[in-house]
This record gives structure tokens, sequence and C-alpha cells, in this order.
């Protein structure tokens, strides 16, 4: 307002400035794996092939987990049990479980020597294999059907507790309900939570990494990889960027049809529940539960239990390991914060809109391709060694933009809204506006953003992998330690990964509480 | 003194236009129907909004383009005057210094205002562990300490009972003998206009007028104004 007498204020010089650092750098990075494609001559029918690989498994995995999420999300939203409240809490945490210590769980679990396969031999069944297209697709379930039950529960919480009673006094049976209240929520939340889903799953790396490979379960990541690592041919990387982009962004295109918002009205209970229908429907709910919270914890509990006691005997290049993915954890948190705060204090201030188009531009733009990109672009100074661990720390950061922006923007609006005028009246500027309003007043919000950009970066296995290396992250350690099938110290190290995971986010998000 | 000079501001459909001067140490009550201008009025003196023309001046000085707090002007609002995470003291030595970084003597000064408008010893305290009536004292204090020349109210004290707020006019007057301010309060209130305020701005169809004697002009309001106060 202010601003309007002396064109930009600092705050918005600042989020000028830093939206239009990020959009060079992957404007430029795009343009720069773009150059190096020449267009799409260079692709063979294998690279075809993990176009089609990655939009199929995307569907499927999609497609699974919203269907048995619908379940467990009306078990969860109907039953009231002792640990419920946990339970739900828990259905968070695979957001920021480092994706190659879940590989580790569910290979504990579904490998050749795991619980499952043990039980199939005993029972004279075909054994099954964690290995190829079924192992990706598992892993993807583990990973998003918590989210979309988290989701999908929000959507039942959503019905006014009035519909629910209005339903009761009509005499509603489980089947009135399920087609007056219940399918038409579903049919509002799950194509959005069936989109989610399928954009994670477009880019996944790791899990076709770790699980997937040969003809039959190669995503475009993991095709990007193999050209750049494998066969060192960057002009097929580069073109397999290219598609990697177009993909994310006819995904993007299709997100703004697809994400309708439910059209009830908001209830005045804030905790109510459904009825909660007696009989086989209590048995089944009751089974539902248990079999979800059984699939979600018993990887992680083989995990756990098998590597505790490792960690105190792992060698020491696992702690050299871990104190080095800490610190560029740390940095990568610290870089996200400030660039997702500049932007979202400039954004507070309304005027600039473009800036918030930058700061969700890392939605286009896979790890694997700016990991590429930025390669092509440095590599006439820099060797692939070298570039590892500062490139790494980068695109972490960047990866961890829209999720801080999501939590900063709304928070840094209201603060702009209730303070901005007493602050301007007072003449707060500068540090001194940073120090006794900003950030006091967005601890919260830069806690939790914080925590999921530092836990993000501690357990990414993604672009290190493209220049390898003599001085490993701790997730690229544990890779691998399951390469060369020294499982007791994989474990070790898996739980080693977790806990600091788990421990950064609880570390900044308890800090942002408690400033 | 305070001078609109040919002062005029369009947003979209609203203007207003403001040509008058308010003589120095003068109690000035800013009336009229709501969406008239009357918070536009307060925020062109403020600085949270520039004129499409005209000048303003305080004391001979033309302040058009000075950011808010490098104003001669103090600023109450109808909520959000204090920051809820800061002390009362902090508030208030936010008055001295932007930054918080007070000297002894600051501080010393700090309690010393905080003494006369009766919160001796409630330093350490936070708004929310405050009442109404006593959050408003922490903010006067701050308007005292700063002991500007201008001070706008924008329907402070608005939200607080009728005992409460004539208390709070009746210290504003106080800081006000003693400051030498002049002071432009927007009200929705004619009793407050008539017991706080000798002379009334009427805001209406557009433009603030130059100011007049209050009681006349509530006495025998214009039609525009009867039809407000009913």
């Amino acid at each position: 307002m202010a601003a309007g007498i002396l064109g930009l204020t600092r705050a918005e010089a600042g989020g000028a400035a830093a939206a239009t650092g990020l959009a060079v750098l992957i404007g430029g990075t795009l343009a720069a794996v773009a150059w190096q494609a020449q267009g799409l001559a260079g692709l063979g029918p294998w690279d075809w092939r993990a176009v089609r690989f990655t939009l199929w498994q995307a569907a499927v995995s999609a497609t699974l987990s919203a269907m048995l999420a619908v379940p467990v999300a009306r078990a969860l939203a109907r039953r009231r049990f002792v640990g419920r409240s946990a339970l739900v809490t828990l259905l968070g945490a695979p957001f920021i479980l480092p994706v190659i210590v879940a590989i580790m769980g569910l290979v504990a679990v579904f490998g050749r020597n795991g619980a499952v396969n043990d039980a199939a031999r005993a029972l004279g069944l075909p054994e099954i294999s964690i290995y190829g297209w079924q192992g990706v697709i598992l892993a993807h379930v583990f990973f998003n059907l918590p989210l979309s039950v988290r989701l999908i529960l929000q959507g039942w919480q959503a019905i006014p507790a009035e519909r629910f009673r209005l339903a009761a006094s009509l005499g509603f049976g489980p089947r009135d309900v399920a087609r007056h209240l219940e399918r038409p929520m579903l049919r509002a939340v799950l194509p959005g939570v069936w989109l989610a889903v399928f954009l994670v799953c477009l880019t996944s790396f790791t899990v076709a990494l770790a699980l997937g490979g040969g003809p039959r379960a190669t995503t475009v990541e993991l095709a990007i990889y193999q050209a750049f690592r494998f066969d060192f041919d960057l002009g097929r990387a580069a073109s397999l960027g290219l598609i990697q982009i177009a993909i994310c962004v006819a995904a993007m295109a299709l997100a703004r049809w697809i994400a309708i918002p439910a059209a009830f009205g908001a209830g005045l209970d804030a905790d109510h529940r459904p009825t909660a229908p007696g009989g086989w429907r209590r048995v089944s709910d009751a089974l539902v539960i248990t079999g979800a919270a059984g699939f979600l914890l018993w990887p992680m509990a083989a995990v756990t239990l098998r590597g505790l006691p490792r960690i105190p005997a792992l060698p020491p290049e696992v702690w050299e390991a871990a104190a080095r993915s800490v610190a560029m954890a740390l940095i990568s948190a610290t870089l996200a914060l400030v660039l997702s705060l500049t932007l979202a204090l400039s954004l507070a201030r309304g005027r600039m809109r473009w800036v918030e188009t930058a700061g969700m531009l890392p939605l286009i733009a896979s790890p694997l391709v700016l990991g590429t990109g930025l390669f092509i672009i440095l590599r006439p100074w820099v060797g692939p060694q070298a570039l590892a661990l500062p490139v790494t720390v980068a695109i972490n950061a960047v990866m961890a933009l829209p999720f801080g922006l999501r939590a900063l923007i709304p928070a840094a609006r209201t603060l702009h809204g209730d303070y901005g005028r007493l602050a301007d009246s007072l003449d707060l500027r500068g540090f001194a506006r940073l120090r006794l309003l900003t950030l006091p007043r967005l601890a919260r919000p830069l806690g939790f953003a914080g925590g999921l950009a530092a836990a993000l970066a501690m357990g990414d296995l993604g672009v290190i992998t493209l220049f390898g290396g003599d001085r490993p992250t701790l997730p690229l350690q544990l890779y691998q330690l399951m390469n060369s099938y020294r499982m007791d110290e994989a474990a070790g190290c898996a739980v080693l990964l977790m806990a600091i995971s788990f421990g950064l986010f609880w570390a900044f998000d308890k800090g942002g509480r408690l400033a | 003194m305070l001078e609109f000079d040919a002062v005029r501001v369009t947003r979209g459909p609203f203007t207003l236009s403001a040509d008058l001067s308010v003589p120095k140490g003068a109690r000035v009550a800013v009336i009229g129907p709501s969406g008239s201008g009357k918070s536009t009025l307060l925020s062109l003196a403020g600085g949270f909004l520039a004129p499409d023309r005209g000048r303003i001046r305080v004391e001979g000085r033309d302040i058009t383009v000075l950011p808010p707090g490098q104003r001669p002007v103090s600023m109450l609002f109808q909520d959000q005057n204090l920051f809820p995470h800061l002390t009362v003291a902090q508030n208030v030595g936010l008055g001295l210094r932007p930054d918080g970084r007070l000297s002894d003597p600051q501080r010393a000064r700090v309690a010393q205002v905080l003494d006369e408008v009766g919160l001796e010893g409630m330093e350490d305290r936070r708004p929310a562990n405050l009442s109404g009536g006593q959050q408003g004292r922490v903010a006067l204090a701050r308007v005292l300490l700063r002991a500007r020349p201008l001070l706008l109210l924008d329907e402070a004290f608005a939200a607080l009972g009728p005992a409460l707020k004539a208390e709070m006019l009746a210290l504003l007057g106080r800081i006000a003998d003693q400051t030498g301010a002049t002071v432009l309060m927007v009200t929705h209130d004619p009793d407050d206009a008539r017991s706080f305020a000798p002379q009334t701005i009427l805001v209406e169809g557009g433009v603030a007028h130059p100011p007049v004697p209050t009681g006349p002009l509530l006495d025998d309001p214009p039609p525009g104004l009867r039809a407000y106060l009913g």
C-alpha cells in the first residue's frame, strides 16, 4: 500500500528476485534439456515402452490405492477405538518415510525369504516375487494408500453431522446412507485423490530403481537414469526428460479440470461420527482396519526388529554418510525455508501473482530431469563427482518449495492482513521486522515446512544416483549395502535413516511450536 | 496543522476528494455514512493509500510520498494495535525504536509512560493477559511515547463498552494535551463527536468537507447525514 508510493517494497523485491532466480534455474535447466534432446527421434521402442509403463503403473497404483482406501476411510470414520487417533496420525508418516527404507521393509515381508512367501511355501502355493511391475505397484500402494485414506477421511468428516442426524430420523439403513450421503461425497472426492496419487507415481524413481527395471518395469525416470549412467547417452536422457516434462504438464492440466471440491455445507460439530452399523459390518470394519494397519506397520516392524540391534556395529562409513546427509538435509531445509518465506512474504502483499506460479514450477520438473539439465549446463566446468552433493542439495531444496509455500502462503497472508499496517505505521522494517514480527508469528508453519523439507531431503535417493559416488548420502549407502546383499547392515542403516528422518521432522516441528 | 491540498483518489467506482486544513492541536471527528470514505481519508493521512493527485502537508512539510512509519503520525486501528507475541514493554518500546533495542534511559521512559496510563508494573505481561481497556492503554502509552504531531484514530475503541470508551477518550484527551497533537477521529457515534471533538469533518458524496463546529452540524444535519444518523 505504502509501496504504491515508492514502487516495490523490500519484501516484494526479494520475492521477485527469488522467483526470477527460480524461474531461471528451472527454465534454464529445462531449456538445456530441450536443446540437448534435439527432438524425440533418438528414442527407441524401449523408451516408448517406458512411457507406456509409467502411465500404466501410475494409473493402476492410483486406482488400487483409491479403491482400497474407501473401506479403510469408512471404517475409520464410523468407528471409535483406542489408538484410533494414533493410527490416523501414523497414516501421515509414509510421506516423510524414506522410500528406500520402506522398500527394505516390503522386501523383508514380501521378498523371497519374507513371511508371506514362507507361508505360501508352507501351504504349497506358488511364490510371489517382489521384483518387477507387481513390486513397483505394491510399493506405490504402500505409500499412497495412507495418503488416500487421509484425504477420503477428510471427505467423510466434511459431511455435516446434521445430514447423518436427518438420515437417522428418516430411518435410513446403511445402504440408504451410502446412496444418499456417502456416494455423492466419494464422487466429489475420489477423482482428486486418484489424480494426486497418479501424479506422485508419474515421477517415481526410487521404487522403480530398487524393485523395477527390465523391459516390463522401467519408468521414464529410471530410463533417464539408465541412459545417463550406463549408456552415457545425454541426448537420449534429455529426450526422455522432455517426455517426462510433457507427461507432468499434461497431468497438471488435467488437475485443473478434476480437482472439484465437495459441495457439502459446513457442519457445526467438529468431532462427530456417522452412524456405526452393527452386525457383519462391525466385523468387516475391524478386519479392514487391522489389515490396513498391518500392511503399514508390518514392514516397518520387520526392518526395525532386524536393524535395531545392528546399529552399534555399523561400519564407520555409514556414520560418515549419516553425518553428511544430516548436513545436506539441514542446508536444503534452510534454503527451502529462505526461498519459500521470501516468496510467501512478497505474495502476501498480493500484487505479484506470477511469483506464486514460479513457486509451483518444481511440480513440472522431476528431480532427474533437473539433475540431467544441471549436468548439461555445468559439465564444461565441473566434473560429475564434484556436482553430486551440491546439485542434490539444491534440487532437494527446490523440490520442497511447493510444500513450504502451501504451509506459508496462507499464514503470511494472515500476518500481513492482521499486522501489516501496524508494523508499517511503526516503521518496523528489514531485519527488525523479521526478528520482531515475521519469525515469531510464522514460527509454526516455518517449523512444519522446515521439518518436511529436512525429512524429504534426508530420505531422498534420486539425483545423487546419477552422479554416484565416493561420498554417498545415507540413502545411497543403504542402497549400496542392499545391492551387495549385506542385509543385516542394510537393516541397521535403514533404522538409522528412518530415525534421523523422523527425528529431523519432529525437531523442526517442535521447535516451531515452542517458539 | 494538517492540510489536504486538492487531494483526489479514485479506486474503481469510488472517489474521494479533500481540500481542507485542520489547525494545530485541534480535535476533529470524522463522520459520514458507511462507505463514504472516512477510513480512506485517514489512510491518505497515514500513508496507507497514495492520492492520485494533490499534496498532503503536516506543519508545512509535504508528506505525500513518505512511507507510513516515517510520517509525523501515530495511528490507532479498530483492533490489532498490539503484537500479541511481544510483552507490554516491547510493544510500547517499538514506539521509540522500531528495532526494539532500548537503552536503559529508554527503558525507564517506557516504564514512565506505562505509569502515566495506569499500567505500572505490567511491563512483562502479554496482551492476551490484559483486559480490553488495559490493551487500549498500552496502545495509548505508545502514542504518548512517540509524541507525533498528528494522531489518527480509525474507530479505535469502537469495540469497547460505553464506560470504558469514555475512559479511553478521556485518557486520549490528556495525551493529546500533553503532546499538543492534532487528533482526527473516525467515529460512528455522534455522542463521541460531541464529547471529544469541537470540530467535525463530514465525509459524504465523495467529498471530505472542511471542519465545522460539531454541535451545530449534529443539531441540524444535512440530508445525507440526517438519513445516516436516523
